[in-house]
């Protein structure tokens, strides 16, 4: 049993201490049997309190660490290897969250959070107490990894890891790469066209021999952990085979009768049953959305490569990781939400970009002439009721950048912002500054006073009590009312249900730690990247798509991973063989053996994954697993009490 | 028991892959349970013995609670029955030893599972307030 053990207990800035009193714990601690060193620190994770820790260690020959601190999700790796610097094994190291189960948990009882906090403590202390220096063991890990989403975040990380070796599968749900961006036409603050990106990228994934795509395809089912991830993908026929006649399928395309409303200019305009949503989109090969068709024949008679007998496709993959970049939705108002679908002059901020890029010579809107457009700024974002609290930080800029696009194109409209305040941050500013000299008139409100949308005579009225002219109150005549809408989390979550990733406030996937884990989830080897883990602009999408790449292959690269030496362990005297232990594990690591004198049972170390299903079933309680013996847990349950 | 509690005292056993991320996010999202209620982890949920839940009994805690991997158990897909056999096994136990069964549950939570896991707490405090007599004083 240990007699020098060290324990460090994190102010965490306020986060711990300002409902945990630190030095009560550390009081409190100081008196355990086996604690020899006890401090308070303000950040435990700070380089300087890590070299601390290792002189600590080094200079008071330490036998075991305990750190009260946050999750161990967050740093359990990062005081393990503190350990390891000061030459102490890293099993030796016990970690006691107090952030996430006491002081944010019970912020709301700070006595009772700090006494929970000391009983954590101790626990942590009585484990270490019986601490044993143990080896990891090695697994291989399957060098590809699979990225689910094909738009710009999902195309940069399938890029990078093919640059870096690994094999990988890209997935996209859609027929059509690209996602969001390719919807879009011109950007800012470059001179690209979204789908110009999204072609280049393309160009650049066709070139790779280890990117495999699959449009069409959803991941149905899913096992297996970090290292050896099992995915079922379902691939949609396209109904149209490879290498087809251009010519043919532009006819086939052009005589279908079945129109129905395209998804891909957010309903404003109507598509047929066969398409591509514009021309020189990739993959190049059209799609027949059989929902939609009524199989007349019409473009069969045209084009014999359409051939209505293909079936869906079941594969299986084998990766080590999973990249999730599986984006966005645009938020969709509600009913009568500042007259949406009340009146036909009020559509949302998607609709007014494809209408600005579908539109030349002229602006009109079903047929009517646009002069007036009044923008609306954080419908569905900042929400004082509602559930989206958040600020989508893409549609300031983006919005000031449609409306300088529509003035470019259009000279004659008149462009007036009903915003909450303009968030065009960093370099966007200049934008800002553009429209103001294009003559745009900016009113402003606050949150508790929205601007109102009214519909008489016919006409569309949009009223501010404006706050930059003493509250004033101006009416617009709007010819065109754009909603500012912001982004939220993908309406469908199928894929997040199905590999159980946590969601976080705003139900946007959730990173391990904004800043110190900011692409990792708690699902060892799956990380996020793009829109999928809360609102971003194409740059941020890319940036984040590139670190989450580099966090994937940092653990397929070596091929192969360390693993928790947690096996189970079979203590032969005590087993009299009745094959109950064998019959209950699920990778048949357990055997009988002879010596001679009796039938025992033996453990495969190698092939023990430490489940510890073997434990409860054996009749003389002789099997214990590694970090879990019945000394270690009941000394914990003492300390509890 | 001890006289005086405000809230049962809880040992939930949960795991480090599933359950774990759940109730440190429930911490997250300052979603509030009886503060008594403390956890020990362990890999997964079918490698719990029914001598530490006896133990946690004996020695004080009012109730325990399992918090399995369910469904979503990495080590395979027969976890929620053992899990169960080990609930039923003790459950035999407690009664032999005078000792009401209600004071075991269980009940699976996915990693997400945190408006669960406090609902869990919160129902199971309010059962245990109201059988166990020693927490009314």
């Amino acid at each position: 049993m240990k007699t020098k053990i060290g324990v460090y207990i994190c102010h965490c800035g306020g986060n711990i201490s300002d409902y945990v009193d630190v030095e009560k714990v550390k009081q409190a601690i100081e008196k355990e049997e086996g604690v020899s060193l006890s401090k308070t620190t303000i950040f435990a994770c700070a380089d300087s309190n890590q070299k601390e820790m290792v002189e600590d260690i080094k200079n008071n020959n330490l036998e075991g660490v305990v750190v009260a601190s946050c999750s161990p999700k967050l740093h359990q790796i990062t005081f393990r290897a503190v350990t390891e610097r000061a030459g102490l094994n890293k099993y030796n190291y016990v970690h006691a969250n107090i952030r996430e189960q006491a002081s944010w948990a019970h912020s709301d009882k700070k006595t009772e959070a700090t006494e929970k906090a000391i009983q954590i403590v101790k626990a942590a202390v009585a484990k270490a107490r019986l601490a044993t220096s143990l080896n990891p063991i090695k697994i291989e890990s399957k060098k590809s990894v699979a990225v689910i989403g094909a738009g710009v975040a999902g195309l940069k990380s399938a890029l990078e890891l093919a640059n870096m070796g690994v094999n990988v599968h890209l997935i996209e749900r859609d027929f059509f790469i690209g996602g969001r961006v390719a919807q879009w036409d011109n950007l800012c603050t470059s001179n690209d066209k979204g789908k110009d990106i999204i072609s280049r990228l393309y160009k650049e994934i066709s070139s790779k021999k280890n990117i495999q795509l699959y449009t069409g395809a959803e991941v149905i089912s899913y096992s297996g952990s970090i290292g050896d991830f099992h995915l079922k993908l379902k691939i949609q026929p396209r109904f149209i085979h490879n290498n087809s006649n251009t010519e043919k399928l532009q006819k086939a395309i052009d005589a279908c009768p079945v129109e129905v409303p395209d998804a891909f200019n957010f309903n404003i305009t109507k598509r047929k049953a066969i398409y591509k949503n514009f021309p020189g989109e990739f993959p190049e090969l059209p799609v027949i959305d059989i929902v939609s068709c009524t199989k007349c024949g019409v473009c069969e008679k045209i084009c014999d490569q359409i051939d209505f007998s293909q079936k869906e496709e079941i594969i299986d993959i084998n990766i080590g990781s999973v990249l999730m970049a599986t984006g966005f939705d645009p938020y969709m108002p509600a009913e009568a939400e500042f007259g949406y679908q009340q009146s036909d002059n009020v559509i949302t901020l998607p609709q007014f970009q494809r209408l600005i890029a579908n539109s030349n010579n002229k602006l009109s809107y079903l047929n009517k002439e646009i002069k007036n457009i009044a923008f609306i700024y954080c419908v569905g974002s900042r929400q004082v009721e509602g559930e989206n609290k958040y600020c989508s930080r893409y549609c300031c800029t983006t919005t000031i950048h449609a409306a300088i696009e529509a003035k470019k194109k259009f000279p004659e409209i008149n462009n007036f912002h009903f915003t909450r305040g303009i968030r065009t941050y960093g370099k966007q500013e200049i934008l800002y500054r553009e429209s103001l000299l294009n003559g745009d008139v900016y009113l402003q409100s606050y949150e508790d006073d929205p601007a109102q949308v009214l519909i008489e005579n016919g006409k569309t009225i949009v009223r501010i009590n404006d706050i930059l002219t003493k509250k004033k109150e101006v009416d617009i005549d709007a010819d065109l009312v754009v909603l500012v809408t912001g982004m939220t989390p993908r309406e469908d979550n199928s894929i997040g249900s199905l590999f159980k990733l946590p969601k976080g406030r705003d139900k946007f996937f959730n990173e391990i730690h904004m800043k110190l884990r900011p692409v990792e989830t708690v699902i060892d080897g799956i990380t996020i990247a793009g829109a999928c883990q809360g609102p971003k602009n194409v740059m941020e999408s890319i940036n984040s798509g590139l670190s989450a790449a580099v966090k994937s292959y940092s653990y397929v690269s070596k091929g192969e991973l360390e693993l928790e030496p947690i096996i189970a362990v079979i203590n032969k005297d005590a087993c009299i063989w009745c094959g109950k232990c064998a019959a209950v594990c699920p990778f048949g690591a357990i055997k009988m053996e002879n010596d001679g004198k009796k039938d025992f049972a033996i453990m495969n170390n190698s092939v023990c994954k430490g489940c510890g299903m073997c434990l409860p079933v054996c009749p003389t309680d002789a099997i214990e697993l590694i970090a879990y013996s019945n000394k270690e847990i009941e000394s914990m349950i003492d300390a509890l009490l | 028991m001890s006289a005086n509690k405000k809230t049962a005292k809880i040992l939930v056993f949960s795991t480090e892959k599933i359950s774990d991320p759940a109730i440190d996010m429930a911490g997250l999202l300052k979603m509030h349970y009886p503060p008594t209620a403390y956890t020990i982890s362990v890999p997964c949920s079918s490698g719990i013995k029914p001598r530490w839940i006896m133990y946690a009994l004996e020695k004080g805690f009012d109730g325990v609670f399992i918090a399995a991997d369910g469904s979503d158990c990495t080590y395979g897909e027969s976890c929620t029955e053992k899990t169960g056999h080990i609930v039923d096994q003790t459950h035999e136990l407690m009664k032999q030893k005078g000792l009401d069964p209600a004071r075991l549950r269980m009940a699976a939570l996915c990693s997400v599972c945190s408006e669960s896991f406090v609902k869990q707490m919160k129902t199971f405090n309010e059962y245990l307030y109201s059988n166990l007599t020693g927490l009314q004083q």
